[in-house]
């Protein structure tokens, strides 16, 4: 809804009433939150299994980067999936 | 159960959701049921003229699944894929296993949901759902007015609500509210809105009446005027526009106004499951009334085999059994011909498209529908309650004059 600007020395955690987990059946993470399921592809689960109310931002962004050396432009990437799902309210400011 | 439409909402929450473009997948054909429905009775202590259970639930409250075919059945389903489960009925807090039910969908990692009424939740019942792993709590409210509550639950349960609605939020559970809208309610919906705000609402469902079950038998009574409906959108839209106002919206469209049909449950069979007070595994809630069905039990077939290769599942999947207009439609993947009950219900033909489709050949019957709405005559006659005895009636087949003047065919 509203245009959020991620500070990188931020830190989140998965927002109240929410719940991220693995779906063995889908074969894909997701979000789970009263009357609703987001199903997350790839990249969007390997940014939000790091969000645990400790790691800032840099930290997600500096791990992705060492897991996956050879993707370009990942911090964008990383970012943008904060965008996103802090506009969407699945995560909570710490 | 007091709330009529929790298939086709949540399943087009879910789909809205899956659109989202950013990092999320598209929406794709599915082949698991994500959403599991546990109708766990079919008793209620509520009356709800609008209720969408089978008008012969009376046949269904002897032969509940016990404790543990539930439990099996939450296991079998979570291997097929389902993720969100609602605890429905009737009012699932009439069974006093709802607590085991709530440990054992935690532990297989569902999302889980009690949809209640509120009679019957007390501290300890509420405590323990806490303890055990229970989600959240959707509680159904009738009107900001004690008179309009009691009248359309037939009961005197407005108090309660109320009282329930403070526990809920006490206990650090989100607040989804759920209000069935019809002729009696509609036009206090600025009120209603307030109301959920006040009580510290998270998410209010506003759900118009849809015509199945006992809500098609008081259809007359219920069902409000075009411009009534405009009025309540409008009102919703205003609200949700105030940024002062935080509570989320679902305003599910009362489809005999519009001139498509709703994609009913996301499509037969695509990702929505649920299980009867007694076990039958239906792909929508009020598919028994389908005529030449039969429906799996969990007590004799396996629940794998039911969703993926059951006759009753593959009937209406996808668009093969579809004839014409909808056959060579160049919307028909939009909503894949409407709902199969409703063209029953009302054309006598469930492979007919949906009459609210202004295409169909039956529109005229929903045309009427909406001119009737203005009618006081019709709107005075005397409501049918959902109680045991006129279940019963029903049974024995009283009542059907309501019915067979809906239809187009002799």
């Amino acid at each position: 809804m509203t245009q959020q600007s991620i500070s990188k020395n931020e830190i989140y955690a998965i927002a109240m009433h929410h719940r991220f987990q693995w779906e063995e059946a889908q074969q894909c993470y997701v979000i789970l939150f009263p009357e609703g399921m987001v199903k997350l592809n790839g990249g969007a689960g390997e940014v939000l299994k790091r969000v645990n109310g400790k790691a800032s931002v840099a930290d997600i962004v500096a791990d992705i980067q060492s897991t996956f050396p050879d993707a370009p432009n990942i911090e964008a990437d990383v970012v943008g999936m904060f965008d996103l799902a802090v506009g969407k309210a699945w995560l909570r400011k710490v | 159960m007091t709330q009529n439409s929790l298939g086709d909402s949540v399943v087009q929450k879910a789909v809205q959701s899956q659109q989202v473009n950013n990092g999320v997948l598209a929406s794709a054909t599915q082949t698991q049921p994500l959403w599991l429905l546990a109708e766990v009775t079919y008793r209620c202590p509520l009356h709800c003229a609008f209720c969408y259970n089978p008008t012969d639930y009376d046949k269904h409250t002897q032969n509940e699944l016990t404790t543990e075919e539930w439990i099996q059945t939450l296991r079998d389903a979570r291997k097929l894929g389902a993720i969100q489960l609602g605890i429905s009925g009737g009012e699932p807090l009439l069974r006093d296993d709802i607590e085991d039910i709530v440990i054992e969908a935690k532990k297989l990692g569902y999302y889980s949901n009690l949809i209640t009424s509120g009679v019957g939740l007390t501290e300890k019942r509420i405590q323990a759902f806490k303890e055990g792993g229970l989600d959240h709590i959707q509680l159904s409210m009738h009107d900001i007015t004690e008179e309009i509550n009691n009248f359309i639950t037939n009961t005197k349960t407005f108090e309660l609500k109320k009282k329930v609605a403070a526990m809920i939020k006490n206990h650090g559970y989100p607040m989804v509210l759920n209000v069935v809208i019809h002729r009696y309610n509609i036009g206090h919906m600025k009120e209603i809105l307030e109301m959920a705000e006040a009580l510290g609402a998270d998410y209010i469902e506003l759900a118009n009446t849809q015509y199945y079950g006992w809500s098609l038998v008081n259809r007359s009574q219920l069902m409000p005027t075009k411009e009534q409906v405009d009025e309540a959108e409008r009102i919703t839209n205003a609200h949700r526009a105030n940024p002062d106002n935080k509570m989320k919206i679902f305003f599910v469209v009362p489809d005999y106004f519009a001139d498509r049909p709703k994609k009913c449950m996301n499509g037969w069979g695509e990702v929505f499951m649920i299980v009867t007070a007694n076990g039958d595994v239906l792909p929508c809630h009020s598919a028994r009334v389908l005529p030449n069905m039969k429906f799996p039990n969990v007590k004799d077939s396996d629940i794998g085999w039911t969703w993926k290769d059951s006759p009753a599942f593959n009937q209406y999947r996808g668009d093969a059994w579809m004839k014409e207009p909808c056959r060579s439609c160049s919307e028909k993947a939009n909503d894949l011909g409407g709902c199969r009950c409703q063209s029953f219900l009302l054309t006598g033909d469930a492979e007919a498209a949906d009459p609210v489709c202004t295409k169909s050949p039956h529109r005229h019957l929903i045309d009427k529908a909406i001119e009737d709405a203005k009618n006081p005559q019709l709107q005075a006659q005397p409501i049918v309650f959902r109680n045991d005895k006129n279940s019963k009636k029903i049974i024995e087949g009283e009542f059907q004059e309501r019915l067979t003047e809906f239809h187009a065919l002799p």
